[in-house]
């Protein structure tokens, strides 16, 4: 019997990333001495230690060993739950996923830190945590020889996972001498065996004067795959046949909580508001399902989407024919389109994880960092259970990171200057989620000193970003701050000053459609303010049309659409032309011009212009026609042609027709391709005086 | 540069589709034709190269439809009806692609033997060298072989597009 094992790997790794994560967020709050949380954390250990034990990753076996022992002394209160232990093991967590990702790449671990850490936890497993005067083992267990009746049937898949009963019964062995009745009764007819199933069950009774614990241990691998009663049976008596089955999980649970109540010195435990998050994870239920399947679904609806649009314009012409079904067409079409649309909202809502998915990075992150900094720094979230597009999400890590960081370590002061401004000593970070008409906003708010708008006009200043002359308001200074070039931080430590400016968080999060705005009040703290689309998959546009050409500009771009005015056309040395709007000269961009289009009848040349913004800067778009405006499906150009410069993807139209979707940051890439000779000046002024 | 799954061709021979193009008959490996479409108006795609005739929808699935008589400097013959989109599925080593050939019209399949096929003399016909796999002759009749892979080479693709934006 050989089983494929690897296959189930993929699925061991999810789950152990899962769940160190879920224990380095229950050990951020274990300070709280709650044993629930240990017991979580212990039980995810275990976890760790047998799948990794099952596929012969040894290095994880071994050390998750260490790690789980020092928890089951802490679980069994045999020691006190200290601060260096807790970052110990928060050193271990970091250790475990080093070594299941080397073991996931066949490599050996060869980090200096692993080595280091298990040396800690084995010197600190061997002092004897002396904490509990009173240490107690379970106190309703027996001591001395007993007799044990063990009902032990393995579920029929309990072979697949690696465990078998001729092990468990071996070591069962070690601890007294142990009588078995095997029921075979199970056993099907050999044309229905299956020789991977186990069809057997155990009577066992054991004499031995161990722990209950003893037992339990030997079957803590397969507690999910059997039923299992274990009784205590007075020394004298045979009473096996009275066990009823139940099943192990509440047996176990049972098991848990006498053990929390045998501890005597619990601390009460204070409500915590972040406890919610991270118990959160345990209470949803969910299948993991492959992204691809997801995305595979979005396109199909995609395509449901576009075919209902075309029957709706089929609908329409049928009944300008006075077809006599006509009407009754159109309304099961009006019907089918509010499915669709459900449908589609459905699909998407597939993809919306909550935004807790970046946020649970955090808390570790401000541990280390306030202790690295000497700052104390209290972590707090709201709305976090606020929905996001995976994809955006999954790009919107590191820009948070980056904003995060900046209030640890620029916003935050340290806890003497708190103190002589009259702040509490510790400061606040303050991560914020929410919706707002289309869109989250995550606002990082921090109570520390505030930008310094003085510093940064001087810095910008001798960067050359901005001259004396120009009159700025506090807010346009402090936006200065994600100008390319600009950098307060005084020296390049390894939190924030990383080469790595505003500028590119401004820009990461723009290349998502997002903004990011940041408001701030000297010596009273900071707000940086980050606003998404809740998705990258549907866009917001308006269809335009230029040389005969449909295509579409993201609405979000657009700030303002309007009948060309010659008047207020200007050229400029002769070579450029732009735009006089609202008392602002924008550059005039002529999309004809840009994308080679031919040139079209005289009478629909570029009547319109639409005002689009771009990193703050405004750029006037010529086009012949404004159409609709409606929600597009995005497609990628790439996935079968490739990237074309100017154009952010595809979008299939109502007709089945393909649309191009301009890229306006690409667009004005583009311009500067463009040869001088080749931009001939819009002559408009002349045309205007005639 | 040959392709490899050609030189392997096994005893049963192996399956041609062949199409017309200004008045010469091609033929082109069946195994990496997906269907046959009738030509309808492409979009267009900007600053793309003169012979990509634009991108159309295949059942939501956007692809690029490449002009074979611009591809190899041929004049447009505006007299043509119904011409056809051969819809290819192409490896090109990362992953597969759907791309359209624009061709005047779809003629018949053929099964070839691989002692069939004969090297082709420089020269022979107004496509490129570089595309042409061999020749075979058929009723009388000669039949060019393409090389659908370097005919759509996505380096050669971006490379005129570099060329021709700068």
């Amino acid at each position: 019997m050989s089983i494929d094992l690897s296959q189930f790997i993929p699925t061991f790794l999810d789950e152990s990333f899962e769940g160190l994560a879920l224990m380095e967020s229950s050990l951020l709050n274990i300070e709280q001495g709650d044993v629930d949380i240990i017991n979580a954390i212990f039980r995810t250990a275990h976890s760790i230690k047998g799948g990794a034990g099952t596929f012969g990753f040894v290095h994880v076996t071994d050390f998750t060993h260490e790690v789980e022992t020092l928890l089951d002394e802490m679980r069994d209160g045999r020691r006190d739950i200290n601060k260096d232990d807790t970052n110990l093991l928060l050193q271990s967590i970091d250790c475990i996923k080093l070594l299941i990702e080397a073991a996931r790449d066949g490599i050996e671990c060869d980090n200096l830190n692993v080595v280091n850490v298990k040396k800690a936890l084995e010197k600190t497993l061997k002092i004897e945590s002396i904490t509990n005067s009173n240490m107690v083992e379970n106190t309703i267990e027996p001591k001395g020889v007993g007799q044990w009746a063990i009902n032990f049937k393995p579920h029929l898949d309990m072979l697949k996972t690696g465990n078998d009963a001729i092990n468990i019964i071996n070591a069962l062995t070690d601890l007294g001498t142990v009588t078995q009745t095997i029921d075979h009764t199970n056993i099907p007819e050999l044309s229905s065996l299956n020789g991977e199933d186990c069809y057997l069950s155990w009577q066992l009774t054991l004499n031995s004067n161990c722990a209950r614990s003893d037992i339990d241990e030997i079957f803590e691998w397969v507690e999910d795959e059997c039923d299992l009663v274990i009784t205590f049976v007075e020394t004298s008596n045979n009473a096996i046949n009275n066990i009823t089955e139940q099943p192990t999980n509440s047996d176990i649970q049972t098991a848990t909580e006498i053990n929390n109540k045998s501890l005597p010195n619990v601390k009460a435990t204070p409500e915590i508001a972040t406890n919610n998050t991270s118990m959160s994870v345990f209470e949803s239920a969910s299948i993991r399902v492959g992204i691809d399947k997801v995305d595979t679904l979005m396109n199909r609806v995609g395509e449901l989407v576009i075919t209902q649009a075309m029957l709706k314009q089929i609908g329409s012409d049928l009944l300008n024919h006075d077809h006599q079904l006509a009407a009754k067409l159109i309304d099961g079409l009006a019907q089918l389109e509010s499915n669709t649309r459900e449908l589609q909202e459905d699909v998407m809502r597939i993809r919306m994880l909550p935004v807790s998915f970046v946020f649970n990075r955090f808390p570790r992150m401000v541990y280390d960092i306030s202790a690295k900094l000497n700052k104390k720094i209290e972590l707090k979230f709201s709305g976090e259970n606020t929905e996001i597009d995976k994809t955006v999400m999954e790009k919107i890590g590191d820009p948070l990171i980056h904003l995060v960081r900046n209030s640890l370590d620029h916003g935050i002061e340290t806890p003497q200057e708190r103190i002589t401004m009259g702040k509490p000593e510790t400061g606040l970070v303050h991560l914020k989620a929410y919706h707002q008409g289309g869109y989250i906003i995550i606002d990082i708010i921090d109570d520390g000193r505030g930008l310094n708008s003085a510093v940064i006009k001087q810095k910008a200043l001798e960067k050359g970003l901005i001259t004396n002359e120009q009159e700025l308001s506090e807010q346009d200074i402090n936006e200065l701050i994600f100008t390319p070039g600009f950098s307060t931080s005084q020296e390049i430590n390894d939190l924030s000053g990383r080469g790595v400016g505003m500028d590119v968080v401004r820009r990461n999060i723009e290349s998502l459609g997002g903004h990011v705005t940041v408001a701030s009040i000297s010596g009273q703290g900071s707000t940086f303010s980050v606003s998404l689309p809740l998705t990258l998959a549907i866009l917001d546009g308006q269809l335009i049309k230029v040389a005969n050409e449909t295509y579409i500009v993201p609405l979000i771009s657009i700030v303002e659409s309007a009948q060309i005015n010659n008047k207020q056309v200007k050229a400029v040395a002769g070579r450029s032309s732009v735009y006089l709007f609202r008392e602002e000269y924008i550059p005039i961009y002529s999309i004809k011009r840009l994308f080679s289009l031919p040139q079209t009848a005289e009478k629909y040349e570029e009547e319109m212009i639409v005002i689009v913004e771009n990193n703050g800067q405004k750029y006037a778009l010529l086009v012949d026609e404004l159409l609709d405006q409606q929600q597009f499906v995005l497609k990628n150009l790439d996935t079968n042609y490739m990237a074309v410069d100017g154009i952010a993807g595809a979008t299939i139209l109502g007709n089945g027709n393909v649309a191009l979707i301009i890229d306006i940051r690409g667009v004005i890439h583009l311009n500067q391709f463009i040869k001088d000779d080749e931009l001939d000046v819009v002559d408009y002024t002349a045309e205007g005086a005639a | 540069m040959i392709d490899e799954e050609i030189i392997d061709i096994d005893e049963q021979g192996q399956q041609f589709l062949s199409f017309i193009l200004a008045g010469e008959e091609y033929a082109i490996d069946i195994l990496k034709v997906q269907e046959l479409r009738e030509w309808s108006q492409t979009t267009l795609v900007p600053n793309s190269p003169n012979y990509i005739d634009g991108v159309m929808n295949l059942r939501g699935q956007i692809i690029p439809v490449i002009n074979l008589r611009k591809r190899f400097n041929l004049p447009n013959d505006h007299t043509l009806n119904n011409r056809i989109v051969i819809v290819l599925n192409i490896n090109d080593g990362t992953r597969f692609r759907l791309m359209g050939l624009l061709v005047d019209s779809f003629s018949q399949t053929y099964d070839i033997n691989e002692k069939d096929i004969k090297p082709a003399p420089s020269k022979i016909s107004i496509i490129d060298d570089e595309f042409i796999i061999g020749l075979s002759t058929i009723d009388n009749k000669m039949l060019i072989l393409l090389d659908v892979n370097q005919l759509l080479s996505s380096k050669e693709l971006s490379l005129q597009k570099t060329n021709h934006v700068a």
